[in-house]
């Protein structure tokens, strides 16, 4: 491959930028200096291109020091990793974190999602408006990014307009409320930067448990708690553990997927930063069991405190010799369609974020082409739970079908937002009741934007995967949004259908064109007076079932489901 | 040639079929003569999967596969022509003519939005559509992105599929996404050799000839009137077919056929451009 270069030389900033992360190049094939033994010798090769899953972290370390990532900054970078610039350029412009145009050194990132929106959220000039930050329980919120040498993010929450954000300290956060039962029990015991503290809650004593118990048996255990998923698809844990353990390709690889970007969700965030240490054992344990060689927890680039955590979670764990495994921290760059585990593969190896079709499924086929074990954070950490109480012990909890607790993160209009731990089967009226609904509840948005809306006469639905399923709805990522009767619902519809136009990859024609279209005709219905015509409406479910049907992935498979059940249930039509 | 492959049987459309294993359910589909749509497949392209128009309903999966890269497996029980198969294929047909310019795709193309009884006008008027101006950066050929349907073909045929130069990729998301040199760099300055196998592969005409390009915006171009002559290229020893398409005693484009031994399709600058000395009359 002939790389052409056109764009000028990279600045001083951002060579070292890229040269911080890569280290120096050598030669003139690795885009360095022209040295004699260049003329008869080619470096580089095959060598370059094994580091293309460096790509992202490159374009963060260019971004982060200069602000925005310029042509020669990129061509620079492809030199050094051997990638064609039509091919990193392609990578660069799918990421909404990585800009192609020069940016004030300070980036005002505000929050206009739902939650947000409820809490009164305004994008103020200079503001760039952005998708849930994952802040809901302090909504409204925002997120400040500082490039420099003294690289800096800032999660604000909440978020005044009014305050000069940027010259005094963020508001001093206010606490999440926090229904600790479980899988919360050590936050706000422990300090999440001391691994001292964390193993005077008992840390690391279910590493322990289970390398005394062996890999198998772990697996025995977890397929015994019957534990499902928690990252929104509820697929059994055990059998996915089995499959990776038995896969004959080696390596395997362990990805935790951290990228929680479902609107209205924010639960493993509360975990990462207030419990790392958790995570990190927890993933200990699925590598263990599995027999991955090597982990990447991905973490969403709206979580930067979330990620110091775990980055030095890992360090002290790794120095106490009681991490056999290399994890690797990935950071995201501003795309929700990353959480859904292919295209999560595909950011890990430096590519844009498409889904690939399944199958081949990731325990056969996943990162790098290898077996791979991807499990949710809060996944992970009812894992520990059951290396420490046993399978059977975790099943008696909840449900039949759905076993243990699950974490749910209320926001909206309730008097006390935050993560809940209850038990499966709780009904989302018990939810509500320990929230504290602020006036009339008119609807719930359950599982986020690839959830749906459910109605006052619905509240006594057990919040258990089966339960949900029976009235068509979904836990999702377990967001539950609570709207009361001042709310506008119009807005929100409005708002998950700008969502998934933004968010969608592009790769296939139902979700890239169906998205689109959902988006104007429910502008259009909206604006009109008498509420939209019915041939409208037709149209709607005519792209809601193609999307539905025909779409690569779980984002377009669920792009119009809580626009559906919102039209049908919600008193926002005429027609 | 290798070992005989096993053969695996699956059902379509309550008919048994047998195919050698590995084979896709398009593959299947065709031994049927089952007409199968497709825009983002290509027999000697890796598929992509991305156009969707090829879904049919395979028992047991809770959404419609592909047929262009799923894999048969014994015992599969497969709909091309259910109502979700129908209507999923309508839809795909009619999102894409709404947003793209599809009038210059093949008459079977055409054929199809009749089959399922695409309508894309029932959008509404005022909905985003892809119009842009044609890009013209060179004397070889144009780029008319107003009718790409972002079937990843030219990507693939740039890329590892064929030419190996990596000049253009998708940039952007979602609507906005679209196929781009980097930072839309005229071709000239992109790294882009001309062997035009993207345009040998473009299925909507969004990537033309020049020479084609310029007779329809004068209204010269009539098919009717070209006959195709085969010959081999003269260039190099490699021996690359050629379809020499002639109007008016004047080549006007050239291909290759896409089951061509020696060139799958595919062919380089010189096969592909070179041949305008040919023509070239004493003043």
């Amino acid at each position: 491959m002939d790389i052409r270069t056109a764009g000028g030389p990279a600045t001083e900033e951002e060579i070292a930028a890229v040269d911080g992360l890569l280290g120096s190049p050598e030669s003139l094939w690795e885009g360095g200096e022209r040295h004699p033994a260049d003329d008869h010798v080619a470096f580089g090769g095959r060598a370059l291109r094994s580091q293309r899953h460096l790509l992202l972290p490159v374009l963060h370390a260019i971004q982060d020091r200069v602000g925005w990532v310029s042509r020669g900054a990129l061509e620079y970078a492809c030199r050094r990793l051997s990638i064609p610039p039509a091919e990193a350029y392609g990578v660069v412009s799918f990421y909404a974190r990585f800009a192609l145009e020069p940016r004030a050194e300070v980036t005002l990132h505000v929050c206009d999602d739902i939650s947000c929106m409820l809490a009164g959220a305004k994008v103020v000039e200079g503001g760039r408006p952005v998708p849930c930050l994952g802040l809901c329980d302090r909504a409204p919120a925002a997120l400040v990014e500082r490039s420099g040498v003294a690289h800096d993010e800032r999660q604000i929450a909440p978020f005044d307009p009014a305050a000069d954000w940027m010259q005094s300290p963020p508001p001093a956060p206010r606490g999440s409320r926090l229904m600790a039962t479980k899988l919360l029990r050590r936050i706000a015991l422990i300090d999440p930067e001391s691994l001292d503290s964390y193993r005077e809650q008992g840390g690391f004593e279910a590493l322990r448990r289970a390398q005394e118990m062996g890999a198998e048996a772990v697996i025995r255990e977890v397929t015994e708690a019957r534990l499902l998923g928690r990252g929104g698809a509820a697929f059994p844990t055990g059998r996915k553990w089995e499959s990776v353990a038995k896969a004959a390709t080696h390596p395997h690889y362990l990805v935790c997927n951290a990228d929680e970007s479902e609107p209205g969700t924010f639960k493993d965030r509360v975990l990462m930063e207030g419990d790392p240490f958790a995570l990190v054992e927890g993933m200990a344990i699925a590598a263990f069991a599995t027999g991955c060689e090597k982990g990447f927890l991905y973490v969403r680039a709206e979580y930067p405190l979330a990620r110091k955590r775990v980055e030095g979670a890992i360090v002290q764990a790794r120095a106490a010799g009681l991490l056999e495994i290399e994890i690797e921290v990935r950071r995201g760059a501003g795309a929700y369609i990353c959480g859904e585990e292919t295209a999560l593969f595909n950011s890990i190896e430096g590519k844009r974020g498409e889904p690939r079709n399944k199958p081949p499924f990731p325990v056969d086929v996943g990162l790098f082409g290898k077996p791979t074990l991807v499990n949710n954070v809060e996944t992970l950490f009812s894992v520990l739970e059951i290396v420490l109480e046993g399978g059977a012990a975790f099943a008696t909890m909840g449900t039949k079908e759905s076993t243990g607790t699950r974490l749910f993160c209320v926001s909206g209009h309730v008097q006390r937002r935050g993560v809940y731990e209850v038990q499966m089967g709780t009904t989302l009226r018990e939810l509500l009741e320990l929230a504290g609904p602020t006036r009339k509840t008119q609807a719930v948005l359950l599982g986020g934007a690839a959830g749906s809306f459910v109605m006052p006469e619905q509240f006594d639905v057990p919040l258990s995967f089966e339960g949900t399923r029976a009235i068509g709805a979904t836990l999702g990522s377990g967001a539950v949004i609570v709207f009361d009767d001042t709310a506008d619902m119009k807005a929100a519809m409005l708002r998950i259908a700008r969502f998934f136009r933004d968010e969608s990859c592009g790769q296939c024609v139902p979700c890239r064109v169906g998205t689109k279209r959902q988006e104007e005709i429910l502008e259009r219905m909206f604006a009109e007076r008498n509420g939209g015509a019915r041939s409208d409406v037709m149209l709607l479910s005519d792209i809601a079932q193609a999307m539905r049907d025909a779409s690569i992935c779980g984002l377009g498979q669920t792009a119009a489901n809580a626009i559906a059940s919102g039209l049908t249930q919600l008193k926002v039509l005429n027609v | 040639m290798g070992m005989p492959k096993k053969l695996v049987g699956i059902t379509i459309d309550d008919r048994e079929v047998d195919v050698t294993e590995g084979s896709t359910i398009l593959d299947a589909c065709r031994r049927l003569g089952v007409d199968t749509p497709t825009l983002c497949q290509l027999d000697n392209l890796t598929p992509v999967n991305v156009c969707r128009v090829c879904v049919v309903e395979l028992e047991g999966a809770r959404v419609l596969v592909p047929a262009c890269s799923r894999k048969v497996e014994a015992g599969m029980k497969v709909q091309t022509n259910s109502e979700r198969v129908k209507h999923s294929r309508r839809l795909v047909l009619e999102l894409l003519a709404s947003s793209v310019d599809m009038s210059l795709c093949s008459a079977q193309v055409q054929g199809w939005m009749a089959r399922y009884g695409a309508v894309p006008s029932r959008f509404g008027a005022g909905v985003a559509t892809a119009a842009q101006p044609v890009k013209v950066d060179n004397e070889l050929y144009v780029r008319d992105y107003s009718r790409c349907i972002l079937c990843y073909k030219c990507v693939e045929a740039c890329g590892v599929d064929a030419q190996n130069t990596f000049a253009i990729g998708v940039a952007g998301r979602g609507f906005d996404a679209h196929i781009s040199t980097e930072f839309d760099t005229p071709l000239p300055e992109s790294a882009c050799v001309y062997c035009g196998n993207c345009i040998g592969v473009c299925p909507t005409g969004a990537l033309m000839f020049k020479s084609e390009h310029d007779m329809r915006a004068a209204g010269s171009w009539d098919e009717s009137r070209q006959s195709v002559t085969e010959t081999v290229c003269p260039y190099c020893g490699v021996g690359c077919m050629l379809e020499l398409h002639v109007q008016d005693n004047s080549i006007v484009k050239v291909t290759s056929p896409l089951d061509h031994s020696v060139t799958s399709g595919h062919l380089c600058v010189k096969g592909r451009f070179g041949f305008e000395f040919v023509q070239r009359r004493r003043g």
